[in-house]
C-alpha cells in the first residue's frame, strides 16, 4: 500500500493564526481578472451615463466644499486654487473609502457563491479593489483636465519630482483600503450592527483627514495625532506632487506606511480565520 | 487494488444553534463588562437561568461524528442518506467551503466540487464570458477553458446563443451551459451533489452518461444523491450516513437497501396530526377540501399490527374528512417493495358503487381496502397513500408505513426457495403420469 505517499491537501481541524496561501491566490489570478471584468460589465451595462456618474459626485463635493470651507468658513487652501486643492484630496479620498466600503461586505455579499464552491477567499476583496481603480481613473481623469487649466491660466502651482511617486500612492491607498475592508468584513460575519457603524466612521475619518483643509493649519500639538490616521500622509503627498505645497514630513510617510502595513496584517490574519468557520455562522 | 486518493480521518462537525448570529457587538460588551464586575450577564436566557444551565452547554449539535472511510482512485463513491443526516455537511468539509471542528481529510490529487452548477453566473455578461468565469470559479485555468471551449458550447447546444447576454436564456439553456461548464472539468477527484436533476430527460441521460465516461478515465467521483437509481447505476460503493454517523460502507446494493429498511418503528395509526405534518402534494392551507384523519392497518378481525403471514388477509382502513361537497374522490394505495419500487396501485373505484355514485357531502368517511390472502411474498412492504379531489388538492402520504409478511410453518429449507420475491400468490398447479 502507497500510503505514505506525500498528499497534495489537507484539511485540518484547527489553523495556524496566520493561514494565508499567496502562491494559491497568485495561482488563481485568472479568475480575478475575471471578476474584475464580471464587476466592470456589471456596473457599467445596466447605466446609460455609465462612467458620468463617477464624474458627477466628487465635481459636486468639490464645489460645496469650495463655498463652505473655502468661501464661508475661510479656511485657507495652502494659497492653491480652492477647487483644485478640494478636488485632490476627494478623489484620494473616494478610491480608499470606496475600496474599503466595497471589500467590508465580502463575506456577507458572497455568501452564496462562497457557501457553494472554494477559492481563495481574498480574490473577491483584491479584485474589487482592482475594479475601483477604473473609477479612480476616471476621476483622475477629470482632475488632470482642471488642474492642466489652472497650469495653463497661469495659477500658482508647481508640479514636482513627486509625481511619479503618485502610482505608489495608489497602491498604499489600496492596501490599506483592502486591509480595512476584509477587517471589518471579517467582523460583520459576528457583529452585523458594524455595518451601520461603518458609514458614520467613513464620515469622521475624512474630517480626520486634511482634506477640507491643509495639514499646516492643523495645530502643532495634534500633530502627532492626526499623522497616525495613514490617510493623512497619502492625500498630503498627493496634493505635494501635483501643487507643491503641503507640509508633509518623512517621519510622517514613514508612520503612515508602517501603520499600513499594519492594517493590512491584521486584516488578512482576522480574514483568513474567518474565512474558514463564517458559512456556519452566516 | 489501487492507491488511496481521499483519507478521511475522525472527522466531526459541531454546529452552535442560533446563538452565534444574533449577538451584536454592544451585546457581546455588555456581558463582558458584567462578568467583569462580577454580575450577571444582562443576555443570558431565562429559560437558562431557572435551569442552571450553561449557556454553552446546550446549544450545540453534532453534525458529524467521527466519520472516517478512505476513497481509492478510480472509484465512484455513493454518499447517501435521509436529509439532516450529514452528506452535505460531509460535502461542505471535503470541498474546503467550511472547516471540520475535529479530525483532517487527507487528499492527493486536484479536487473540485459541484455543489450547484451555474455558481457564479452573472446575468449581464454572455454566454463566453460566464463560461470562462464559471470555469475559473470552478478552478480551471483560463488556457484550459480554452481549449474546452468549443465541447463546452456543444454539449450545452448553444452555439448560436454564445455571445447573448445569459439573462436572454431560456432556463433549460441557462442550465444545459452551466452543466457543460462543469462536466468538462477534469480534476482528478470530483465532488458531486444532486446536480443531475436538472434538465429535461433526455439531457439528465447525457449527464448520467458523462459522469459514468468521467469515472470511466481513472478519475474518482464522490456523488450525493436521493436518486437511488443514478446511485445504483453510477456507484461501485456507498456510505451511509445517519444522524452524523457513518453506518454502513461498502457494496452499493446492501448499503440502499439498509437505507431504504432503516429500522423505523412499526406502527400500526397514523393519526391526523401525523398524517397533516407529512403530506405533500398540491395542498390548499387555508381552504382544505378534504384531509385524512387516521389510517390503520390490521388484520380482518381489526386487530391492529403490521406483521402477516402470507396466507392472512389485511385490511386498510383509511378515515377523512370532507370539508366541502366533493365529487370524483379518488383514494389511491401504492404498495413499495424494501428498495422503492412499485409493486401495484390500487384505487377506490375498483368499488362499483363508487363509481356509479361519487359524491361525498361535508362529513368523515371511511374507507376500507382488503388485501387478500396469498398475494405478498416474504419481505417488507411500504404503503404510500394519495387522495385526489380533482381540480382542487392531492394529498400524498409517502410511505406513511409498512407492513412485513413472515414466513409461516414451513422447513428453512423451502424458505430459502421462496426468498426476496414481492408476490407469493397461490397458483393452480397439477401433476400426472403420463
Amino acid at each position: 500500500m502507497k500510503e505514505d505517499t506525500e498528499w497534495t491537501m489537507e484539511i485540518h481541524s484547527r489553523s495556524g493564526w496566520f493561514n494565508i496561501d499567496l502562491a494559491e491566490l497568485w495561482r488563481y489570478r485568472d479568475l480575478i481578472i475575471l471578476f474584475v471584468r464580471r464587476e466592470f460589465v456589471a456596473v457599467y451595462k445596466q447605466t446609460i451615463l455609465g462612467p458620468a456618474w463617477f464624474l458627477l459626485p466628487p465635481l459636486f463635493t468639490a464645489i460645496v466644499f469650495a463655498i463652505i470651507f473655502g468661501s464661508i468658513a475661510r479656511i485657507p487652501t495652502d494659497g492653491q486654487p480652492p477647487v483644485l486643492f478640494y478636488l485632490a484630496g476627494i478623489i484620494a479620498w473616494t478610491y480608499f473609502s470606496n475600496c474599503m466600503t466595497a471589500t467590508s461586505n465580502t463575506f456577507i455579499a458572497n455568501s452564496g457563491i462562497f457557501g457553494k464552491v472554494y477559492f481563495p477567499r481574498l480574490v473577491i476583496p483584491v479584485s474589487i479593489v482592482i475594479v475601483n481603480i477604473f473609477s479612480f481613473l476616471i476621476q483622475f481623469g477629470l482632475f488632470l483636465i482642471i488642474y492642466l487649466y489652472y497650469l495653463i491660466s497661469g495659477a500658482p502651482i508647481s508640479p514636482n519630482i513627486w509625481l511619479c511617486l503618485v502610482p505608489l500612492l495608489l497602491i498604499q491607498m489600496a492596501a490599506l483600503g483592502l486591509g480595512m475592508g476584509i477587517l471589518i468584513s471579517s467582523l460583520t460575519t459576528r457583529y452585523r450592527d458594524l455595518t451601520f457603524a461603518l458609514g458614520c466612521g467613513i464620515q469622521l475619518w475624512m474630517y480626520a483627514t486634511p482634506i477640507v483643509y491643509p495639514l499646516s493649519q492643523v495645530p502643532h500639538q495634534w500633530i502627532w495625532l492626526i499623522s497616525l490616521n495613514p490617510m493623512t500622509a497619502v492625500v498630503e503627498s498627493f496634493r505635494f506632487a501635483f501643487l507643491g505645497s503641503g507640509m508633509i514630513q518623512s517621519w510622517q510617510i514613514v508612520l503612515s506606511l508602517v501603520i499600513t502595513a499594519f492594517i493590512l496584517f491584521l486584516g488578512i490574519v482576522f480574514f483568513s480565520k474567518v474565512e474558514r468557520s463564517f458559512m456556519d455562522t452566516v | 487494488m489501487s492507491e488511496i486518493v481521499i483519507k478521511v480521518e475522525n472527522i466531526s462537525k459541531l454546529y452552535r444553534l442560533g446563538i452565534i448570529s444574533h449577538n451584536t457587538l454592544y451585546q457581546d460588551i455588555q456581558s463582558k463588562w458584567a462578568r467583569l464586575r462580577g454580575a450577571e450577564d444582562p443576555n443570558t436566557p431565562i429559560d437558562q437561568l431557572n435551569s442552571g444551565f450553561k449557556s454553552n452547554e446546550c446549544e450545540c449539535f453534532w453534525a458529524l461524528k467521527n466519520i472516517s472511510f478512505d476513497v481509492r482512485k478510480g472509484e465512484i463513491l455513493g454518499i447517501i442518506g435521509r436529509n439532516g443526516a450529514g452528506k452535505s455537511t460531509l460535502l461542505k468539509i471535503l470541498s474546503r467551503v467550511t472547516a471540520p471542528t475535529e479530525g483532517k481529510i487527507k487528499i492527493k490529487g486536484r479536487i473540485a466540487s459541484l455543489l450547484e452548477v451555474g455558481t457564479g453566473f452573472h446575468p449581464e455578461l454572455t454566454g463566453r464570458e460566464n463560461v470562462f468565469l464559471n470555469g475559473a470559479i470552478l478552478g480551471m485555468t483560463k488556457q484550459e477553458i480554452s481549449e474546452k471551449f468549443d465541447d463546452i458550447v456543444a454539449f450545452a447546444e448553444v452555439e448560436k446563443f454564445i455571445d447573448t447576454p445569459v439573462k436572454r436564456y431560456s432556463s433549460g439553456m441557462y442550465v444545459r451551459l452551466a452543466f457543460a461548464v462543469a462536466a468538462h472539468l477534469e480534476p482528478e477527484i470530483l465532488i458531486v451533489d444532486e446536480v443531475l436533476a436538472v434538465g429535461d430527460a433526455r439531457f439528465q441521460k447525457k449527464c448520467i452518461g458523462k459522469m459514468g465516461e468521467v469515472a470511466g478515465e481513472g478519475r474518482t467521483v464522490l456523488f450525493v444523491s436521493h436518486n437511488m437509481n443514478a446511485v445504483k447505476n453510477l456507484c461501485g460503493k456507498v456510505i451511509l450516513l445517519e444522524a452524523g454517523n457513518l453506518v454502513y460502507e461498502g457494496d452499493t446494493h446492501k448499503g440502499i437497501a439498509q437505507y431504504v429498511n432503516e429500522d423505523r418503528i412499526e406502527t400500526t395509526t397514523l393519526d391526523e396530526e401525523y398524517l397533516n405534518s407529512i403530506m405533500t402534494g398540491l395542498i390548499l392551507e387555508r381552504n382544505p377540501t378534504v384531509r385524512f384523519q387516521q389510517i390503520t392497518i390490521s388484520d380482518i378481525n381489526g386487530t391492529e399490527r403490521a406483521t402477516f403471514r402470507s396466507d392472512e388477509e389485511i385490511k386498510i382502513t383509511m378515515r377523512y374528512r370532507c370539508y366541502t361537497k366533493v365529487t370524483n374522490l379518488r383514494l389511491l394505495i401504492t404498495v413499495l417493495d424494501s428498495e422503492g419500487n412499485r409493486i401495484m396501485n390500487t384505487l377506490n373505484y375498483d368499488d362499483e358503487s363508487v363509481v356509479s355514485k361519487n359524491e361525498l357531502n361535508p362529513g368523515v368517511f371511511t374507507s376500507i381496502c382488503t388485501f387478500p390472502k396469498n398475494l405478498f411474498g416474504e419481505n417488507r412492504f411500504y404503503l404510500s397513500f394519495s387522495m385526489i379531489n380533482d381540480y382542487a388538492e392531492h394529498i400524498n402520504i409517502e410511505k406513511g408505513m409498512f407492513f412485513d409478511i413472515l414466513f409461516y410453518s414451513m422447513s428453512s429449507y423451502l424458505e430459502k426457495l421462496y426468498e426476496n420475491t414481492c408476490i407469493r400468490p397461490l397458483l393452480k398447479w397439477t401433476t400426472y403420469v403420463e
